[in-house]
Parts: C-alpha cells; structure tokens; sequence
C-alpha cells in the first residue's frame, strides 16, 4: 500500500472506529445514537451561526498544533503550548486595552505581543534543554503551572483584584461587522486568515528554509549535526521559540477574536493539551494539522448541540475522547493496514 | 561422516526477495565452520532460520541426524545451538553473571541465587581458558572480555553447538588471536562451531572447511587447506579482487598539515592525546596504526573541531585551525569521514539526498538568502549518487536508514571526496565492510592521494594501515611512537609498536618524519 494513502487512511479509519464506539456508549447509555450525531452534524454545519462558531473553535486548534507539531519536527516534545498560550494571550489582552494606537499599528502589535511572550516562555525549557540537558517535558510542564498561576496574579494586580480585564479596544480587536453579520453574531473572527498564513509559513519554514534544514538535522541526529557544523545549542533553543510562538499566537486568537479580554482562570483551556492529539492527527505535517484542528473543533463544538437531544455532556467528552483514543493508537491501524496489503501483495 | 547440524536447500524469501535460495550447510561435528559471503548475501538470514527467529519457506534442518522444526530462539537453545551476536545483548550495569543468568535465574525461595551461579560460571571460564571475572560489570571491561561473556552465556545454557556472527568486527589484533585460541579450546572440547565473517585471513587461520553464499545462492563448501585467500574472494564476490591495492609510489611534497604538541582530554576531563606530533604532506597517506583507546578518537575530534583542544597547535596550509568551529575547519579545506557513520555520518532518518548535502546545503548554489533550491540538492545527489556506485532502493529519495552499510559509506566519501579537501580524514573508513566495498573505498583514498592532497588513515585493521598508507605513524597512550615505512616493517614489529614496546630506544618519543 502506498505511503501517502497509509497516512490518509489511518486518521479516517481512526475517526470512524471512535464514532462507531461513541455510538456504542450511546446505545449502552439509553441514547439513541442517531438522534446523537445528528445533533452533532447539526451542531457543526447546521446554520451560519454554528459554521462561524466552528471556524472559531478550530482557530486556536490550529494554532496549537502547529506549535506541537513543529516542535515534534525538530525532535521537541512541547508539553508547553498550555503555558505559553495562556502568556500569548494575556500578553495581547493587555497590549489590547492598554494602549490606544490607530487600528494599522495596533493590531499588528497585539498579535505580535503574544508571539513575543509565548516564544519567551519556551525559551526557558529551551535553553535548559540546549545548556544542561534539562528535559524539556519536565520544564515546559512545570512552566504550564507557572504561566497559570503569573497570568492570574498579573490579571488581579491589573484590575486591583478583578477577574478580568477590561476589554480591548477596537483597533486591536480581530472581529469584524461584516463576519458578525454574515455568521449572525457567532464571534468568528478573522484569526482563522492569521492560522491559515501559520501553516504556510510552518510549511515554509521546515521545507524550504536552510534553517528548517537545520532544525530537522538537529532534531534528529545531534551529533551528525555537529559534525556537519550546525549550532546544536541554537537549533535547540530556537526550535522551541518558534513553536512558542504558534502557541502564543493561539492565545492571541482568544484574547483579540474570542474574548476580547482575559479572565483569571480556574485550570487550563485544554487548547495547549489538545494541541498535542491535533498535531498527532495531522501526523505533524503543517496541512495535516489544519484538517487535524479542523475535526477536532468542530467535534468539540457540534458537541455542544448534543446535549439539547438530551445527551448528557459527560458522554458527549466520552465520544470525544474515544475519536482521539482511536487515533492516537493509530499505530494499531497502521500495523493492520500493512498486513493487509501484503497479504494482498501475497495472492 | 556425523554431521551435527544440517540445513538442506534452505529457501527464505521476504515479499519478492529471496534471502536465501536452496542453500545448504552442514557441520560436522567438532569443526569450526565458517560461513562466508558480502554484506547483504544472506548469512544472518542463514543463521536467523538456524536459530529459529525466520521461518523457511522450503528445506530441513536436521540436529545430530534428526529432522526438526526450529520454531523460536528457545527451541534453538533446547537443541544446543547458542549464539553469540555481533553486537551484545548484555546489561551494561550488571555483572558478567547477572547478565548470564538473565532469563532464567535459578533462585532459592524466591531469592535469586548469584553466588551458586557465579561459581557456575567460574568453572565454565576456567574449563575453556576464558579468564572471565563472574562478578566484574560489563560496562567496565573490555569489549573481548564482553565477548566472552557472551560466550559463557550459550556455554552455560548447554550449548554444543555455537554460532559467532561477524566476531572479529570490534576487536584488537590482539584479542582476535585469543579469539581464535578460545575457538581452538572449545573445539577441543568437543563444542562444534560456525562463524560469519567475510574475513578471509581469519577463515583462513581458524576454519576446517568454508560454505560460500553470493547474493542469496549456495555457492558451495570447500576445505579450508584446500582453497586460499584469492579463490574465497572470488568465490564470494563473483570476480578477480585485488588484496594488494594497486598504488604507485607515493609522491609527495610539502608539508600542507603539522600538529604540534596536541593536548586533548576526554569528557571526563583525562588526558587522552599527551603532546602529540604529527605531519602530513601533501600527496602522501599517513596511516595511524593504534589499538583502539590509544586516543585517536580524541585526536581526529580535536582536529576537526568535535573536541577542545587543551594545547598544542594543530595547522593546515600554515593556517592555525586549532579550536575553530566544525564548519571554519570543514571549510578550511578538511574533509572528514567520521568513525562512526550512524552517529556523527550520517543523519539516518533524512534521506540520503540530503544526508549528501550536509555539508555543503548552507552555501550558494544550493542556498540563497537563506531558502535551499531542493532541486540542487537532488542535482548534486544525483552526481555523487552516481559517481560513487551508491545502491539504494529509490535513489535520492531513500532514507539514509534503508541503505546498507557500504553504500551508506560511499555518500559519505562521495560528500566528503567531492568538496575536494586539502587534507582528507577517514577514520575506520571500511569498518563491517566486505572486500568489494573495501577494495573501492581504498582506490577513492589512493585517488586523493595522486591529486596531491594529504590523507589522514585512522584504521585497527593491521592489513589496511600496511596497504594503503604511505607512512605509518603508530599511536601509543596519546603519542605517535614511531613512524615507519610499510616496506620496511612487519605485522609483528608494528603489533609490538602497537603494544608500547620502543622499536629503538625506551626514552620517549621518536622525532617522527626525520629519515
């Protein structure tokens, strides 16, 4: 069997196992099954409204795969992308309302603000990793608790113990009138042109750069590296950059698009985590990740619907979680393929 | 005659591609039995099947007459077939006895019993003159004395019948003569034996009869006193090889590269290259001939930038490139065929294409402002691809990974050779490779060498240093001890050298390049 049909057919042979055994915990359950998915189709492509509340769902995914994936390239495990989106985004909520710029400038800038701080919080387990071999699951995990906690602490000293921020001002907002219009008020916002320009550039990056080159080489053979003159200690520490910023931009997503500020947070979005079974689905290839993102969020969104058919939300995460299970061990599946066609090849 | 073990017209095949075609071997009892054939020829298949990892699709092997069915390893290890793998499976933390008895402890009350089990052992050593410390750790020995331990794994399990895959590959000069010693004594003792290798000189030393295969085919056996090396070879290859490499005189002019009084300590900060001097002309092969630990590691990673230097100058072209970066050194005009190819070589998992780029994909034409034109990366792997016979199953687009060892070889001194360096390094350069790639590898090398560049030789094997080098300088405790000609020294003379001994005089270094 062809590789490149090996790699397409396992995420959807994936999907359809996980939706076959959601379908199955329904039927256990006392629900119906059908009644179940058609809320979920509904709920993702039923009206203008839904559409638009997916595209916003699947923005930050997007985002947060990315980030993953392009760490998972240059031999990285970025458990981080929590952490440095929740800085991502309190970086832009803040440029958003504390400074008062034409529209041109301050976009622009907020965006670039959540860039900036979430490259800086991967820059830490990065240079650990790069200068004393600190693994970098342990910090950037370490680093998620770190960012929660500083990101509600700075909120509450913003707004002298208030739980959120004020919100942003126009000229840095992502909204638009003309989606809200279109989409009947479903805060879509124009984050998903800045995720899509994202995949190009990761593409870009890893494909056709000499420092994509580089960073792969690194990644997957320090010492060839070396030998071959490369900066190990750079490569290291700037793979971790970019993949912060990605996962800084996802936090720009809620902060500009979503929220239009940023609140004080109980526990984690899940966006940075999720980011980690996009990526896995896209099998860490920039396009993949966007289709990877783009299941993923209107899963989670359509879900949203079931509940009005009288599924309960706790059985609609089952189901989510049994889409993800299955692709995960896309191994299993990959395996199976194999034998199949050679025995194929046998007859 | 008894014949202990025999595989009759054994066929192998894995999708399309037969391993192995109706080949047959039989073993007599009490002989050493080697198994000859190139990389790639079938013989691990051969002896995966004898072990029970492969199943056969024809053909039978009988134990001591008996027709059987070798399902697994343990089925193996039940007849009395052990194997001693080319590379160890030993816990590198646990003694040679924890390591033996892994699997299948023998306990009391629960509780593992080392003490029974490391005298066990110390019988075995005794009794086949192994000298093996039961309670010493491997990764504290040396790779022979993890050998045997290996060897005393199939003996205490009751093997009578003992495979070595390749057992020479890893070994000084010396611990391959107590190899063959231990092979005498086991034979001795009644343990019959077949040995993988494509090293005729030592078939030729320890073998009483040889079975040939050539890409998957049954050549054939022959006796060991009735053949000889040139016969093997052809055998094995399918055409004349040369042993000799053919070379003329070596011509050499100026001195192009000096190291002076190099200190180079090891990671934990030991002294392994102790003011060591050297020179090479330009024109000229100077091998350096050395028992493994000696610091040649230290030395060629200090030249080329892997390794701080702690003194000493190292100069190419009057240039001083002590202490630069890799890349200053590469681009100074070294080239530089790494010991180890999995780890410093080659990257395995990008293609081979771009493993041919590694050193060359960050300048003009392949890069500019910083984006690489992948289509010069395919030119330029196409070229070299071709040029240098490099075999792989989809050309440039086939991970490094998929290729075997010579070819895997040849991209690298194709990269290295086609970015025509003043001084070019190659350190173990046909290291677990068979005569056909050994014998081109020494002709690229030779090539150099005419167009007037200098070689560096880094090499164990006694045989390749004496070949091909115009100049041997041998390295002893991180210092060249003496340098000699290959026509005027013998093997003996440069084992003793190797060993320490002072061909001359026992104060100190000989001042070397004066004659």
């Amino acid at each position: 069997m062809p590789k490149k049909l090996t790699t397409i057919l396992v995420p959807v042979i994936s999907v359809i196992l996980g939706l076959l055994v959601g379908a199955i915990v329904m039927l256990v359950s006392g629900y119906d099954p059908v009644e179940g998915y058609l809320a979920l189709w509904e709920g993702i492509f039923g009206d203008v409204y839904t559409l638009g509340g997916t595209v916003r769902q699947i923005t930050p995914y997007v985002l947060a795969g990315l980030a993953v994936a392009f760490a998972f390239r240059t031999g990285l495990f970025n458990i981080g992308v929590e952490g440095q989106l929740i800085m991502g985004w309190l970086a832009a909520a803040y440029v958003g309302y504390a400074f008062d710029l034409p529209a041109i400038i301050h976009l622009p800038l907020a965006i670039l603000a959540a860039a900036v701080a979430g490259a800086l919080w991967a820059f830490i387990p990065g240079l650990l990793k790069a200068k004393l071999q600190v693994h970098e699951v342990i910090v950037t995990i370490m680093m998620n608790y770190i960012a929660l906690h500083v990101s509600n602490a700075i909120i509450k000293s913003l707004t002298d113990g208030g739980e959120k921020t004020p919100a942003i001002h126009e000229s840095a907002s992502l909204r638009s009138a003309f989606l809200d219009n279109l989409t009947e008020y479903s805060r879509m916002h124009y984050g998903f042109v800045i995720a899509l320009i994202m995949v190009v550039i990761m593409w870009f990056i890893l494909e056709r750069t000499k420092r994509g080159f580089e960073l792969k080489a690194v990644g997957f053979n320090q010492n060839a590296s070396e030998y071959a003159g490369m900066n190990v200690n750079k490569n290291i520490i700037l793979a971790m950059v970019i993949s912060g910023a990605f996962a800084g931009l996802a936090g720009a997503m809620e902060a500009l698009g979503t929220f239009g500020n940023v609140s004080v947070i109980g526990g984690f979005t899940g966006i940075g985590f999720d980011g980690i079974a996009v990526a896995l689905l896209g099998a860490n290839a920039p396009l993949g990740v966007l289709l990877g993102a783009t299941l993923f969020g209107s899963l989670k969104f359509g879900a949203l619907n079931m509940p009005n058919v009288g599924i309960p939300v706790e059985i609609v995460s089952i189901i989510i979680a049994l889409v993800i299970f299955f692709v995960a061990s896309g191994y299993i599946i990959r395996v199976f393929l194999e034998r199949m066609s050679k025995k194929k090849e046998a007859k | 005659m008894e014949y202990v073990i025999e595989m009759l017209d054994i066929r192998k095949q894995f999708g399309n591609f037969v391993a192995n075609d109706n080949i047959t071997l039989q073993l007599r009892k009490g002989e050493v039995h080697a198994l000859l054939g190139e990389n790639g020829a079938g013989k691990s298949t051969l002896m995966n099947v004898l072990f029970g990892l492969y199943q056969p699709e024809a053909g039978e092997i009988r134990v001591n007459g008996k027709k059987v069915k070798i399902s697994d390893p343990n089925v193996a290890n039940d007849l009395g077939i052990g194997m001693v793998h080319q590379h160890f499976m030993l816990v590198e933390n646990f003694t040679v006895t924890e390591n033996i008895i892994l699997g299948s402890e023998p306990t009391k009350m629960g509780i593992v019993n080392i003490k029974d089990a490391a005298k066990k052992v110390q019988v075995l050593s005794e009794k086949y003159g192994l000298n093996v410390d039961p309670y010493a750790k491997i990764e504290d020995i040396s790779v022979g004395m993890q050998q045997r331990a290996e060897i005393l794994k199939t003996l205490y399990r009751g093997a009578d019948i003992l495979i070595f895959d390749e057992p020479t590959a890893s070994l000084t000069p010396q611990e391959i003569t107590e190899l063959m010693q231990i092979m005498k004594r086991l034979i001795a003792e009644g343990k019959s034996i077949i040995i993988i290798t494509h090293k005729l000189k030592e078939i030729m030393e320890v073998s009483d009869r040889v079975t040939i295969i050539r890409k998957g085919q049954g050549i054939g056996t022959v006796t060991t006193a009735e053949t000889n090396p040139s016969q093997l070879a052809e055998l094995m290859v399918g055409r004349q090889v040369e042993f000799k490499t053919e070379k003329t005189e070596a011509n050499p002019k100026e001195v192009i590269f000096q190291i002076d009084n190099l200190v180079v300590t090891d990671y934990r900060n030991i002294e392994k290259v102790k003011g060591l001097n050297l020179s090479i002309r330009s024109g000229e092969i100077v091998g350096i001939a050395g028992i493994d630990g000696n610091g040649q590691s230290e030395l060629i990673e200090a030249i080329t930038g892997l390794r701080k230097v702690k003194s000493g100058t190292v100069k190419l072209n009057g240039q001083d490139i002590t202490s630069l970066k890799p890349r200053e050194i590469t681009e100074s005009g070294v080239g530089h065929i790494p010991q180890d190819r999995h780890k410093h070589g080659l990257v395995l998992d990008f293609p081979i294409g771009h493993n041919i780029a590694l050193q060359t994909y960050y300048k003009a034409p392949i890069s500019k402002g910083g984006v690489i034109d992948y289509s010069k990366i395919s030119e330029l792997a196409q070229k070299i691809i071709k040029e240098y016979d490099v075999r792989s199953g989809h050309g440039e687009s086939t991970p490094a990974r998929a290729l075997s060892g010579g070819n895997q070889q040849k991209a690298i001194i194709g990269r290295e050779v086609d970015r025509n360096p003043d001084l070019l390094i190659a350190a173990l350069p046909t290291r677990g490779l068979d005569v056909g790639a050994i014998e081109f590898i020494h002709q690229r090398l030779i090539e150099q060498r005419d167009k007037g560049k200098a070689v560096l030789l880094i090499s164990f094997e006694l045989d390749e240093v004496m070949n091909v080098s115009d100049r041997i300088a041998v390295i002893y405790d991180g210092q060249i001890i003496d340098t000699v000609k290959p026509n005027e020294t013998t093997e003996q003379e440069l084992g003793l050298l190797m060993a320490g001994q002072d061909r001359q005089s026992n104060n100190g270094q000989v001042k070397e390049g004066d004659e």
